[in-house]
C-alpha cells in the first residue's frame, strides 16, 4: 500500500489497485477512457517518484522523461506526489529583461526566471499579466544557460495580450509565468538522427530553441530548418540562422515566403511544401512542426506517410485566442 | 495454460509497431483512405491502437453494440464488405511484415473477422 498525494489530499493505493482505481474510489475527478493503456486519457504526472516503466506504455519519450504515466496502468511501487492535467498551473513572478522588435509585428520578449533549469527550449508556458489575462507562448532559448525565457510575440489583430506586450510592457516590469508544458523539445539521444524543423510565423520560436539545444548537445546528424511566412517582411532571425548555418556544417536553413516575389536567397513557396519536397524519405528522421494548425496537421500526416515514425513527429499547433494551446 | 494471443504476439509493443505500419498502409490505399482521413491524426492513431489491441485479444471493454455505434457514421458514408476486406488485407500484410508467425496472424484475423457484422451494421 502506497500513499498518493495530490495537492492537499492523500489517497492510499491498495494492493492490486491501479492509481486510477484509487483516485476514482475517492471520487477524485480524473478523465479516463479505455482503462487498458490505449486511449491515454488518464495521463498524470509524478512530481517525485519515477513511475514504473510498464505504466508509461508508449507515451512520447519527452513525456516519459518528465514523469508522465498512465494512471490506469500504474501499480505504484512507492509513494508518489501526483499532478493531474487539469490541476491549475502555478505562476511564478518574473521580471522583464528585454522587449525589442524582431520585425514589423513581432517582439522578442526576455524575462528573468528562477528555476530556469526546469524549463526546456521548445516547451511552452502560460504568461500572465497582473490582471489575470493569460496567453501561451513557446520558449525560444535554452533557459538554464542564461536564467531567462525568450518568447517571440506576434501582434494579432484584436489581441489584447500581444497589444499590451507591444505597446506597454517595459524592461523591469513584472509578468507571471506558469510551469513549463508540452512535449515538443529535444532529447539528446540518437544524436546521429536527422532532424527536420518546419515552422510558420512565430513557430520559429520553439524551433529556434530546439535547434539551439540540439547544437549545444553536439547533435551530429543533419538538422534542417524551414521557416516560412506570407510576406518577406514577416520573416525574422534570417541573419542569425544564416550565421549558425555557416558555423555548423550539419545545419542548413531555408527561409520561404508564400506570397509575392521572394528576394534573392529566399525560396518562393510554403515552408512545409519545400521541406517535404526536399525529403522524399523521412523514415529515420525526427520531425518538429510548429505554427499554423492547418500546416501542422497536414504536414504531420505527410511526414508520417513519408515514413517518419509516429513517435518521432512532434507537433505544436498554435491556436489563437483564449485556447490553452500556445500562440508562439 | 497457454498465454493469451496478446501476450504471445508481444503485447503493447507489438500493437505500437503494427499501428505504425498499418495506418500508413491504410492512408495510402485509395479504396479506403477516406474512411480514415481526419484532421486529428492523434485521435485516429488511438483508434488504430484500440483496433489492434482488440484483434490481438488484448484488454478491452468493447461490446458488439460499441462496435456498431462506433462505425455507424462510416456505414452511412458507404462503407461495405469490400472495404472491410481491404482492412483485413492490410492487417495481414502488416503482421507479415513484422514477421509474426502464421498461426498467430490467423488467430488475430479470426478475431477481427468476428466483428464483421457489428462493424458493417449487418
Amino acid at each position: 500500500m502506497f500513499d498518493l498525494t495530490i495537492e492537499n489530499s492523500r489517497v492510499t493505493c491498495r494492493p492490486g489497485e491501479t492509481v486510477l482505481d484509487a483516485l476514482l474510489r475517492e471520487n477524485i475527478d480524473i478523465p479516463y477512457g479505455c482503462k487498458a493503456g490505449v486511449c491515454q486519457s488518464c495521463v498524470v504526472q509524478s512530481l517525485d517518484a519515477k513511475p514504473p516503466e510498464t505504466a508509461q506504455g508508449d507515451l512520447k519519450d519527452t513525456l516519459k522523461s518528465s514523469g508522465h504515466f498512465l494512471a490506469c496502468q500504474c501499480h505504484p511501487e512507492q509513494p508518489m506526489t501526483l499532478k493531474l492535467s487539469k490541476q491549475a498551473a502555478r505562476f511564478a513572478e518574473c521580471t522583464v529583461a528585454a522587449n525589442a522588435p524582431l520585425n514589423r509585428n513581432t517582439q522578442l520578449l526576455v524575462i528573468e526566471i528562477a528555476d530556469a533549469h526546469r524549463y526546456k527550449a521548445g516547451q511552452f508556458v502560460n504568461l500572465q499579466r497582473g490582471d489575470g489575462l493569460t496567453r501561451s507562448y513557446s520558449i525560444a532559448n535554452i533557459p538554464h544557460a542564461s536564467g531567462t525565457l525568450e518568447f517571440h510575440i506576434r501582434r494579432l489583430p484584436g489581441g489584447r495580450f500581444s497589444a499590451w506586450v507591444h505597446a506597454e510592457l517595459k524592461v523591469g516590469d513584472a509578468i507571471w509565468a506558469s510551469e513549463p508544458q508540452g512535449h515538443c523539445f529535444y532529447l539528446p539521444d540518437r544524436k546521429d538522427q536527422g532532424i527536420l524543423l518546419i515552422g510558420t510565423g512565430t513557430g520559429l520560436a520553439p524551433l529556434a530553441g530546439i535547434l539551439a539545444d540540439a547544437l549545444a548537445h553536439g547533435h551530429s546528424g543533419p538538422i534542417r530548418l524551414f521557416h516560412g511566412s506570407r510576406e518577406h517582411e514577416d520573416l525574422y532571425h534570417v541573419e542569425q540562422m544564416r550565421a549558425l548555418a555557416e558555423r555548423h556544417p550539419n545545419f542548413s536553413y531555408t527561409a520561404c515566403v508564400s506570397s509575392g516575389d521572394a528576394p534573392a536567397g529566399i525560396v518562393q513557396g510554403r515552408a512545409n511544401e519545400a521541406a517535404l519536397a526536399a525529403h522524399p524519405d523521412l523514415s529515420r528522421w525526427r520531425v518538429f512542426l510548429c505554427g499554423h494548425p492547418d500546416m501542422v496537421r497536414t504536414t504531420q500526416k505527410q511526414a508520417y506517410l513519408k515514413g517518419a515514425r509516429l513517435a518521432d513527429i512532434y507537433c505544436d499547433a498554435f491556436v489563437v485566442s483564449a485556447d490553452p494551446a500556445p500562440q508562439s | 495454460m497457454s498465454n493469451s494471443l496478446y501476450e504471445r504476439i508481444g503485447g503493447e509493443a507489438a500493437v505500437n509497431a503494427a499501428v505504425d505500419l498499418f495506418y500508413r498502409k491504410v492512408l495510402s490505399d485509395h479504396r479506403i483512405n477516406r474512411f480514415f482521413d481526419s484532421t486529428d491524426m492523434d485521435a485516429q492513431i488511438a483508434k488504430q491502437k484500440a483496433f489492434f489491441t482488440y484483434a490481438f485479444g488484448g484488454p478491452n471493454n468493447y461490446t458488439g453494440k460499441d462496435m456498431r455505434s462506433a462505425h455507424e457514421r462510416l456505414v452511412k458514408m458507404g462503407m461495405n464488405g469490400s472495404h472491410f476486406d481491404a482492412v483485413m488485407e492490410h492487417l495481414g500484410g502488416t503482421l507479415h511484415e513484422l514477421k509474426v508467425p502464421e498461426d498467430l496472424i490467423a488467430e488475430a484475423a479470426s478475431i477481427a473477422l468476428g466483428a464483421r457484422s457489428d462493424v458493417l451494421g449487418l
